[in-house]
């Protein structure tokens, strides 16, 4: 919390602050936003409706992207998992180069991405001849959709993990082993428990950019409306052929989507808040916490009082 | 003691925490598919040209303009990104007023919200009608289809890592050493820039790293605003993907690996910078 | 059941944490594993429960070979250092968690956890979190954890080491009793020798990843067999002198040293611990007017005593202890004697006084050279 020191500007230097923190925040993020919804529902709710619902592809759109993104966020969440657990529970050689090359989607351009993809799977790239012989389609079909989205969003449940799970350490983990417990039971009794709140976060935030990705879908997809258009293709197919309005309701319910990420975030965040402050009070070891709870003849007590924040 | 579970050499006997092979497994597999093969094939293809087929793919007069486009308005928009992202940062950071936690949680719009609504939503705030367009168009400010257009969304997309990667370092900062400055009879000024500018410095310039790694790969809202013209307003992804649409592959692969290596040089430089931040932390 | 450690070397990358370490366990023991950090007495107390493997050596129990059995298979309760308590599940569930993944029938987890938290003192609070129990609470519930899967053995790292002084000792002399009831061989880690001592059946001191010395902790406090857990023990004084032809000199005192016969002067450094000391007051005229010269009477080892001067005189709980500068010495040595005894002699800074040493313990630097 801020709190005034000598070093504080005066009151007028700080509000002239917060206007222009503001200002930036306002004109960038929040007036756009704000005209997403302004000019979809422009024509009432009732043509925002019809736009969405009545157009045919519009509809396979919303539905491929209800498809192709859960599947990749899924391949997400186990890669995520596997590798944070590798990462944070075990030294090996390659360890950290696989943690350099969790990051490298992030800065690889989602069309070089896209374009690789078309390089391997493609008509003329390396597999498409065998694929295409056994009927399978990758390039301009969903499973290339599932891949390029999954690329696009691999480092970002693996990073939420790995520092969470660096941080609670793998004692409690040796504890369930050394009690009997499999590898399954330490992994959903002990673990899953331990890091749900980073792993839901990790879930929301590559769920948002599977939902959103553009560049490397587009690459893939081969742009086919009703077949391979996810919803940010189709926000552009609608634009491109001049029909705003259509265009303006399907990125509604984009910009709708990215608003409940972001609520979900904001709740996610407190808990694993809160779970970062319980795992510091474990760490500290009251003498006691309070002496209420416990009856009179129970066993060692300290007049030492002290109490968790 | 130590708190290393495995050193390799006892992980020739059995590790005892479970689930280290279907875990390098699943990572393998995912990382080796996704990643390391299709990079490398782009490299490979990109390699199978031959220098002089290599430069008259990726060096035409059209490419050249478009890395410049690019990498202008990449770097324009992380500078502008970097300046902004501070200031903001600065005030959720120390000033408390009533709103902070909804800014705050603002910034976190572009994350979430795609980028193709982003580029559609610009451009018709920043055309002759839109809501902006119409103050701005008329004072000679073209803010769609145009080179101030591409900055914009670019800004906009990149404007969460600056102001994120700040924001803990700012938090973190000893104000002690701030006061003892003005008690030494440091002006405002002079203490910003002797004693919090120089802390704060490494995680300015990783934002700025990060954000013109995401401004450089940026595509879905730049196709919207840019209108995409060659020599003017066409970006690298957009040739790229103008490329393949003519089913000019060798020209998109040499574009992209063009694009590829400003990316990958400029995560190495990230990786250096949050290990300068880390160890400043400490 | 018994362990016998065999031969284990254990490395951390360069750093050897154990070198050829071997080590008996007789069943029913409570044995301590003690010494400084980085002495190994984790890395081989973790080898024992099966949490690190070693790079050779061999673990028995009852002389069957272990080393090749996971953790999972040992059963053995281990209690760790931060309790490592599951901190999603009620105090209930940590006990109980060994028994549920056994698939142990519902009444029977009921009934044992119940058991065992009454076992433990901590009744009607199995619907707790551990983050709200104190630190002694935590201590008891990862005990009682330990416990509930029948261990054979009970492995503790530092199982004190989290908590204040005074719950230390209740809950130390607590699982002195708790281990007489239930007779399981223990062992436990810890850098507190106090610790150790109080609680311990033997006391194994180690260091640089090698046992110095095991005894009872009588014979290893009375005995020290090394100068490192003479060291170690610590309140001691240490001098610097030499020996030659069958004797110690420290201070120009000759001790009877038989270990070196040799013509040839070594140095050789000399312990003497604070209330193994004998001190009188030899000025002639004590500042309370009474003439004393009983120098002669402390003399029992026929070791000839100390002239020195007292520097200061300190009140320590039930003992007092006097700071000495000994003639022509550069350090100080130190007196403990029982408070009644100081009350009783009533020395002041500045008394000269004889010190006679009851008991000496000498140790060459380097016995490996003595032929």
């Amino acid at each position: 919390m801020p709190k005034p020191t000598i070093t504080s500007a005066n009151p007028l230097t700080e509000r002239l602050l917060i206007a222009v923190a503001v200002g930036i925040v306002g004109l960038l993020i929040v007036v756009p936003l704000a005209s997403v919804f302004a000019e979809a529902f422009a024509e009432g709710p009732a043509a925002w409706w019809r736009a969405l619902a009545h157009d045919p592809d519009t509809r396979h759109a919303i539905w491929l992207s209800l498809t192709v993104a859960p599947l990749a966020v899924a391949i997400n969440t186990v890669f995520g998992i596997a590798t944070a657990w590798l990462v944070s529970r075990f030294r090996f050689p390659g360890r950290s180069l696989l943690i350099t090359l969790c990051d490298v989607p992030f800065s690889v351009s989602p069309v070089v991405a896209g374009l690789a993809l078309v390089l391997i799977f493609g008509r003329q790239g390396l597999l498409g001849p065998t694929l295409a012989s056994l009927g399978w389609k990758v390039i301009f079909s969903w499973p290339g959709l599932v891949l390029a989205t999954t690329f696009v969003t691999l480092p970002l449940v693996v990073r939420e993990l790995i520092p969470v799970m660096e941080a609670i350490g793998p004692e409690e983990e040796l504890a369930a082993v050394s009690l009997g417990a499999n590898g399954w039971q330490v992994f959903t009794r002990v673990t899953l428990p331990n890091i749900r709140w980073a792993l839901l976060h990790g879930i929301v935030l590559a769920n948002a950019r599977a939902m959103g990705e553009f560049g490397a879908v587009y690459v893939v997809s081969g742009h086919i409306a009703g077949a391979t258009d996810t919803m940010p293709l189709r926000v552009e197919k609608l634009f491109q052929e001049y029909r705003t309005p259509a265009s303006m309701a399907v990125a509604s319910v984009l910009a709708g989507l990215a608003l409940v990420t972001l609520v979900a975030k904001f709740v996610i965040e407190r808990q694993l808040e809160a779970e970062a402050r319980e795992l510091e009070a474990a760490r500290s070891l009251p003498d006691t916490i309070d002496g209420s709870g416990t009856p009179p003849d129970a066993g060692p007590r300290t007049s030492t009082q002290a109490s968790i924040p | 003691m130590s708190t290393e579970i495995t050193t390799t050499r006892a992980m020739r006997r059995r590790s005892v925490l479970p689930g280290f092979g279907i875990s390098i497994a699943i990572t393998s597999l995912v990382m080796t598919a996704l990643v390391i093969i299709p990079l490398s094939v782009l490299a490979l293809r990109a390699a199978s040209l031959g220098p002089t087929e290599f430069l008259a793919a990726a060096w035409t007069p059209r490419a050249r303009a478009a890395y410049a486009v690019s990498l202008g308005a990449s770097v324009v928009a992380a500078a502008v990104s970097s300046v902004c992202g501070l200031l903001v940062a600065w005030v959720l950071v120390r000033i408390d007023f009533p709103g902070r936690r909804l800014l705050d949680s603002l910034v976190d719009v572009p994350l979430a919200l795609p980028t193709a609504v982003a580029g559609l939503v610009y451009s018709t705030l920043y055309v002759e009608r839109g809501w902006l367009g119409r103050f701005l168009v008329p004072l000679g400010i073209q803010g769609a289809y145009s080179w101030l257009g591409i900055v914009l969304v670019l800004v906009f997309v990149s404007l969460p890592f600056a102001i994120r990667v700040v924001q803990p370092v700012l938090e973190s900062l000893d104000r002690d050493s701030e006061e003892a400055a003005r008690m030494l009879g440091a002006n405002r000024a002079q203490t910003f820039l002797k004693v919090i500018f120089p802390a704060i410095f490494p995680a300015v310039l990783t934002g700025f790293a990060l954000a013109l790694a995401r401004a450089l790969g940026e595509y879905g809202s730049v196709v919207f605003i840019s209108g995409n013209m060659p020599f003017k307003t066409e970006i690298a992804p957009v040739l790229i993907v103008s490329r393949l649409e003519e089913f000019a592959y060798a020209e998109a692969t040499a574009i992209a690996v063009v694009l590829l290596a400003m990316s990958i040089s400029l995560l190495v430089v990230v990786n250096a910078l949050q290990q300068r931040v880390a160890r400043n932390a400490q | 059941m018994s362990i016998h450690v065999r031969g284990i070397s254990k490395a951390f990358g360069s750093f050897k944490a154990l070198d050829n370490v071997s080590l008996d366990v007789p069943q029913g023991t409570l044995l301590a594993l003690l010494g400084p950090s980085g002495s190994g007495k984790t890395t081989l107390l973790r080898i024992i429960a099966g949490l690190e493997w070693p790079d050779s050596g061999r673990i028995e129990e009852d002389g069957a070979d272990i080393t090749d059995r996971h953790a999972r298979q040992r059963e053995v309760g281990f209690v760790f250092q931060h309790y490592a308590l599951f901190r999603h599940m009620s105090v209930f569930e940590n006990i109980a968690f060994g028994l549920r993944v056994r698939k142990a029938p519902k009444q029977e987890i009921e009934a044992k956890v119940n058991e065992l938290l009454h076992l433990v003192r901590l009744d009607g609070l199995g619907g707790r979190k551990p983050a709200q129990l104190s630190g002694g609470q935590r201590q008891r519930v990862a005990l009682a954890r330990a416990l509930a899967i029948r261990p054979k053995i009970l492995l503790l790292d530092e199982p004190f080491g989290a908590l204040d002084a005074k719950v230390r000792v209740e809950l130390r002399q607590w699982l002195r009793r708790l281990h007489d009831e239930i007779g399981m061989t223990s062992v436990f880690v810890t850098h507190d020798q106090e610790e150790a001592f109080e609680l311990a059946d033997e006391v194994v001191v180690m260091n640089h990843g090698k046992i110095e010395q095991r005894g009872t902790p009588d014979e290893v406090f009375e005995h020290p067999a090394t100068p490192f857990v003479m060291d170690f023990l610590g309140n001691v004084n240490l001098f610097h002198g030499r020996v030659e032809k069958g004797q110690a000199f420290w201070h120009g005192i000759p001790i009877d040293y038989p270990d070196y016969p040799h013509a040839q002067a070594r140095p050789a450094r000399v312990y003497l611990r604070p209330h193994e000391l004998d001190i009188a007051r030899t000025n002639a005229h004590a500042p309370n007017g009474l003439v004393t010269d009983d120098s002669a009477r402390n003399d029992p080892a026929g070791n000839g005593s100390l002239p020195a001067s007292v520097l200061r005189i300190a009140r320590s709980g039930a003992i007092v202890r006097i700071s000495c500068r000994p003639d022509g010495a550069e350090s100080e040595l130190h007196v403990d004697l029982p408070a009644d005894t100081a009350r009783d002699l009533a020395l002041q800074p500045g008394e000269r006084v004889a010190i006679t040493p009851r008991k000496v313990r000498v140790f060459l630097p380097d016995p490996e050279y003595v032929i």
